[in-house]
């Protein structure tokens, strides 16, 4: 493999768009997903009645569950493009981080989801931690 | 059904979550770093890649990560599970500094607390949002059946 030379930087706003990116489609992803094992029901109960084919079965039937997986894949993609252009200390950490809290607001917008302030707080504390850890 | 409080097999999908992906990518980036250099021109190198044990194991460990995180979200809210299994990163970071002896900064150190605080805070509330019982469709006609007749 051949060592890239060190290409110029993006510049703020590039940057930003990058990781933007990534955290709008992780979101949809992540969101799309929840609601689709949401429709789909309790899957050890699924398991339990239908055995494990029922359970892939239900989760393979799932619209939703194409379309999460599918902005997850944008996401990875994103992520590969950003990674081609800015440092991974600033990726990884940025939009590993900020996933959280975009998740908890699409949560509570989108899934009805009771995001209280103690879910606030540990989303918070979490983001912190992992932009700290990966930094 | 929901459960506000957890099952001792529900944590441990979580906990399942929380240990497949980190391990999962470790064990990707091991077999990785171990092959010589993949180029485009070879692409079948690439698929070959697949089949070394490294790889291997990394794939089924992610494919477990993602079966968990599928089951962790059909009885808990996203809200929950994302924060609940960020323990994955400490788990990481403490086999780093204990299993393969890397230093870790003072600043690692405080992500580590801040994480475990985190986890620790969302995991003593409850994991579903509690949500007015949803009328059968079935049921609705049935009534209005009733009513007219």
């Amino acid at each position: 493999m051949t060592i890239p030379y060190p290409a110029p930087q993006p510049g703020f706003w590039a940057s930003a768009a990058m990781i933007a990116a990534i955290i709008l489609a992780s979101t949809a992803g992540e969101v799309l997903t929840a609601a689709a094992m949401k429709s789909i029901g309790d899957l050890d109960e699924i398991r339990a009645h239908s055995g494990l084919k029922g359970a892939i079965r239900a989760v393979l039937t799932c619209p939703l569950f194409f379309a999460g997986v599918s902005f997850l894949a944008l996401a990875f993609f994103a992520l590969l493009f950003a990674l081609n252009h800015l440092n991974l200390s600033l990726v990884a950490p940025a939009s590993a981080s900020l996933t959280l809290v975009t998740n908890a607001i699409a949560g509570k917008i989108f899934l009805k989801e009771n995001v209280d302030r103690r879910r606030w707080t540990s989303a918070v504390l979490v983001c912190i931690g992992v932009y700290l850890l990966a930094h | 059904m929901p459960h506000a409080r957890l099952s001792p097999r529900q944590y441990l999908i979580l906990g399942l979550v929380s240990l497949c992906a980190p391990l999962g990518d470790t064990c990707l980036s091991r077999g990785m770093t171990g092959l010589p250099d993949i180029t485009l021109a070879h692409p079948a190198t690439l698929i070959a890649a697949v089949f070394t044990p490294w790889i291997g194991a990394g794939i089924a460990l992610l494919i477990g990560f993602f079966a968990s995180y599928l089951t962790a979200l059909s009885w808990a809210d996203l809200t929950f599970v994302l924060p609940a299994t960020a323990f994955g990163n400490v788990i990481v970071a403490l086999l780093a500094r204990f299993w393969l002896h890397e230093p870790i900064s003072l600043e690692r150190w405080a992500g580590i607390v801040l994480i475990t605080v985190g986890v620790g805070f969302v995991a003593r509330g409850p994991s579903l949002t509690e949500r007015p019982a949803v009328q059968s469709p079935i049921a609705e006609p049935v009534a209005i059946g009733k009513e007219q007749a």
